[in-house]
């Protein structure tokens, strides 16, 4: 058999050809990775040409080289931002020194955790979302999910490369046990709670996309203020990808709130009833689909009060959404945030250390950043004149995890008795026949330019390509 | 005569080698008419008196927009900024350098206005909207996106068909004006070869342009623009001169950020008078490692299609082919993908040692392209020009016309239209179509392409 030329194979910018010994763990490693692909990647897709942006290198004229791949193909690369001599750790208590290039002793554990976890999450949602391309409502659709799902493989490379080049036998093996995990199996699950849960039709991978997806934004800008430089540069990288996948779950459900609003001008109705027999997707049925993506996804961000949280800090490991641009003294000692807890049937505000209280800073930070495209999907009903408003849910609705975990609180923040909330919690969370009737839309839409009757067409196609291009040649 | 074993080029070995070359039109800017002088062509931009000072001012689609940040990210001298509802770029910072546009995941970042400088939106204003305002007449006599010259030269170049025709549905995006008179791109030779044989009347050098991490994305049939330093006897700047890339869109070199050029010396005006071509003069004594002023890339039409079994059917003269070699190349890299079409080319020139990359063309294989050249001064044989080569190939111009699939392409100079032109209609009579009905349809389809100099 012909010997795989890996530093041609694998795009990068890390000198692969250079280390020899790194191209020996990776050529271990991908057989298994593309069996897991050809197993897990997206079903009956092996064969498709698709019209994919591939990064060819980090500059911003690579990051967006778009051709027709065949998925199996599809070059993963391995791309570091590139390096600063002079980088210091700007927080925690070895602010000042020098920006680590290998891992220190003590850190390791920890660090190979931080990856470990972050790794998990990207080979999870590919097999998350592996059936979806069956119901596909366009071919653009369809190639929109090709691409989150290429390069979530790509994230799942990054993780391995750095498991590989700095973790030696420890992390080859955890790169191993990268690709046995399984969303959802019960033996072998995926780390992170959000990543076994199904994603069974279109309006679920809209909603993942764009709340989970964020949640990986934020896990990634938190990592890429790290100490250890080359996660930094590595996850620094992947953000420029995150950043379309969020694109794909904002415009997804902004296209079907739009495609619901049309509806319900044309038929002058608000009545659930009427929409779903015209075929389309009552918003109150979407404010279900948002309360529990939106609750699902803050529970990724751990518990509110943590001290590992402390120390992946205080060891300049981890830092805060947007450390750098932070006018504090990025150590934090003797400052306090404010945590949620009830007393009482109340929720109530108290003071904690910040350094424990890190995870909910960033769950704080994100929430912000969420309610921004909620906002811009009530613009989409707002120009429409239709008296209706998606609204984020309280923090403290349906969690379970941390100090709220299990609480019964409503969606506007009360908390309530167990029989309220059994009373109310179809009204606020997707009830199995919501599901089934949105399940019950979803059939494949393959036509060039074609949709289907519950989603409206974007407002510009990929690339600058035409909305009716042919995103996917099926063969 | 082949030029194999006297020549080697990198990378390009087995390709076939086509040249459009421009080096004879000279565009100019702040004089008025149009001129021939000294066998270079010379076009100048009026200036309009008293115009306005309109900015293409560089704007985001709030609505489009997903505020990811990857654009203020991006921006090398902090132009764009956010607060909670936009991402808005400073217009008095902005030099529009275009950086930010391919990473933008949503192609909200690809938004301009022509607006009169003094009017731009500020920051202030940006940050108020929920829409993108509507294009104001400001009075722009013409898109400034496009340097007027070059709309001139397009103009010209395009008359012969009536103007420039749509692009192939299945063009690739292009990039147009990445780099511009105030901001030209520098690049590197990298290498600079002659291509034509020792006996031949004239030089023709392949020159290879290196960007290193500039970017500078060029499609098959886009031209560049290169400005040769110094100035002319008037103590005015050179004119920029447009040239067609000879190579594929990823690069001479496979992966690499460079570009082939296809230049002939020009020794003689079109009477014969000895004259020296500046910037040809210019490219042809570049040495490797030289630094060149660049701008562009431009043209929006004059692209290949992208979609399998799309055919081409290339016409070209010896200056007018570049765009065929790299539309051949596109497809010679991608043979194995078996991508189905066929592709057709007659290429006439004076005589085999005039045509560069002979020895190259001739070793692709006849089931990829069907070559036909036409030699018009070979001793001892008959003339043959391009035309007399298409009607003997009548029934399969034909048929390739006729089929939605093919796309047709004809570059070279304006002498060679009229001939061409003729010999499409004569096969159109013998095989019972109507030329005149077919050719709007063409265009209409993107099918037909024609650029004559």
């Amino acid at each position: 058999m012909e010997p795989i030329n890996y530093s041609e194979k694998i795009p990068n910018n890390v000198n692969l050809a250079g280390d020899r010994t790194l191209q020996r763990a990776l050529e271990h490693w991908q057989p298994n990775y593309l069996k897991w692909w050809s197993e897990m990647g997206p079903d009956g897709s092996q064969d498709f040409d698709v019209y994919l942006r591939t990064a060819i290198s980090v500059d911003p004229s690579g990051w967006a080289h778009f051709d027709y791949v065949k998925m199996p193909d599809y070059r993963w690369g391995i791309f570091l931002t590139p390096s600063d001599a002079e980088r210091k750790i700007h927080f925690g208590e070895h602010l000042g020194e020098p920006a680590w290039q290998d891992v220190p002793g003590e850190h390791r554990a920890n660090l190979r955790r931080i990856i470990v976890t972050q790794g998990d999450t990207e080979p999870a949602s590919v097999e998350q979302q592996r059936h979806l391309g069956l119901t596909c409502p366009s071919q653009y659709d369809l190639r929109n999910l090709f691409q989150v799902n290429v390069e979530e493989g790509r994230h799942l490379w990054a993780m391995v490369y750095l498991l590989h080049r700095y973790f030696g036998r420890d992390g080859r093996e955890e790169a191993e046990a990268l690709l046995e995990r399984r969303s959802g199996d019960a033996d072998h699950p995926r780390i992170l709670g959000a990543f076994n849960e199904q994603t069974p039709d279109w309006l679920a991978f809209f909603m993942f996309t764009y709340f989970t997806d964020r949640d990986g934004k934020f896990q990634l800008c938190a990592l890429a203020e790290s100490g250890f430089d080359p996660l930094a540069r590595t996850t620094k990288f992947m953000l420029t990808e995150e950043a379309h996948h969020m694109f794909v779950g904002e415009s997804g459900v902004s296209r079907i709130i739009q495609r619901t609003c049309d509806a319900m001008n044309e038929l002058q109705t608000d009545d659930v009833a009427k929409l779903r027999a015209a075929g389309v997707i009552d918003l109150p049925t979407i404010q279900r689909y948002l309360n529990f993506h939106f609750s699902v996804t803050i529970d990724l961000f751990g518990a509110d009060q943590s001290s590992n949280a402390a120390t992946f800090y205080g060891a300049g490991l981890k830092g805060r959404f947007e450390e750098g641009k932070r006018a504090d003294d990025h150590r934090l000692h003797g400052q306090t945030y404010k945590v949620l807890e009830i007393v009482e049937r109340r929720l109530v505000e108290r003071e904690v250390p910040m350094l424990n209280a890190l995870n909910e800073v960033l769950r704080d930070d994100y929430i912000k950043d969420s309610v921004g495209g909620v906002n811009r999907w009530n613009k989409v009903i707002e120009k429409a004149g239709i008296p209706f408003r998606l609204v984020v849910p309280h923090k403290a609705f349906h969690r379970k995890i941390g100090t709220l975990a299990n609480a019964h609180v409503a969606p506007d923040g009360r908390v309530v008795a167990e029989a309220e909330w059994n009373a109310h919690v179809r009204e606020w969370l997707p009830t199995p026949e919501d599901r089934a009737f949105v399940a019950s839309l979803m059939g494949r839409v393959v036509a060039p330019g074609k949709f289907a009757n519950w989603i409206a067409p974007p407002l510009m196609g990929i690339n600058k390509q035409p909305v009716d291009f042919a995103y996917v040649r099926f063969n | 005569m082949s030029c194999d074993g006297r020549l080697w080029v990198p990378a390009f070995a087995g390709t076939t080698g086509v040249l459009r070359e421009f080096s004879f039109i000279v565009i100019g800017v702040g004089r008025h008419g149009v001129a021939t002088f000294a066998g270079e062509r010379v076009m100048d931009a009026p200036t309009a008196p008293g115009a306005k000072d309109v900015l293409r001012q560089h704007l985001i689609d709030p609505e489009i927009c997903i505020r990811c940040n990857t654009c203020e990210e991006t921006c090398p001298i902090d132009a764009i900024t956010h607060d909670a509802r936009n991402y808005v770029v400073d217009p008095a910072k902005c030099d529009a350098c275009n950086v930010c546009i391919a990473p933008c995941p949503t192609g909200a970042i690809d938004s301009w206005r022509q607006v009169v400088r003094t009017d731009a939106y500020t920051i202030e204003a940006q940050l108020a909207w929920d829409a993108l305002p509507p294009q104001q007449d400001v009075g722009a006599a013409e898109s400034p996106d496009i340097p007027q010259e070059v709309a001139r030269i397009t103009a010209v170049a395009t008359a012969g068909q009536g103007g420039a025709a749509a692009p192939p549905w299945s063009a690739a995006h292009p990039y147009v004006n990445l780099h511009t008179l105030a901001r030209p791109a520098v690049a590197t030779v990298s290498g600079n070869f002659r291509l034509t044989g020792e006996g031949a009347s004239s030089d023709i050098r392949h020159i290879v342009l290196d960007f290193g991490s500039t970017a500078f994305p060029v499609l098959e049939g886009q031209t560049i623009g290169i400005v040769p330093p110094g100035a002319d006897a008037q103590g005015r700047p050179h004119f920029v001169r447009l040239y067609s890339v000879a190579s594929p869109r990823d690069g001479e070199r496979p992966r690499y950020n460079n570009v082939a050029l296809t230049v002939k010396r020009v020794t003689e005006d079109h009477d014969g008078r000895p004259v020296r071509g500046v910037a040809s003069n210019y490219l042809c004594d570049l040495e490797k490692g030289a630094a060149v002023n660049v701008v562009g890339p431009f043209g929006t039409n004059f692209l290949m299609p992208n979609h399998p079994g799309s055919s081409l059917l290339m016409i070209c003269t010896g200056t007018g082919s570049a765009p065929m070699r790299a539309m051949t190349e596109r497809r010679r890299r991608r043979i194995a993908l078996k991508e189905g079409g066929e592709l057709m080319l007659f290429f006439g020139a004076r005589a085999p040692e005039e045509l560069p990359y002979f020895g190259p063309l001739q070793k692709l294989p006849r089931d990829f392209i069907d070559i036909n050249f036409a030699f018009s001064r070979v001793p001892g044989q008959p003339k043959h020009y391009v035309q007399d080569v298409i009607r003997a190939r009548g029934k399969d111009v034909a048929r390739l016309l006729q089929d939605d699939q093919c796309f047709v392409y004809v570059c070279g100079l304006k002498g060679m239209e009229e001939g061409v032109t003729e010999a499409f209609r004569d096969i159109c009579r013998h095989y019972q179509l109507d030329w005149d009905v077919l050719l709007p349809a063409m265009r209409d389809k993107g099918r037909y392409h024609l650029e004559t100099y």
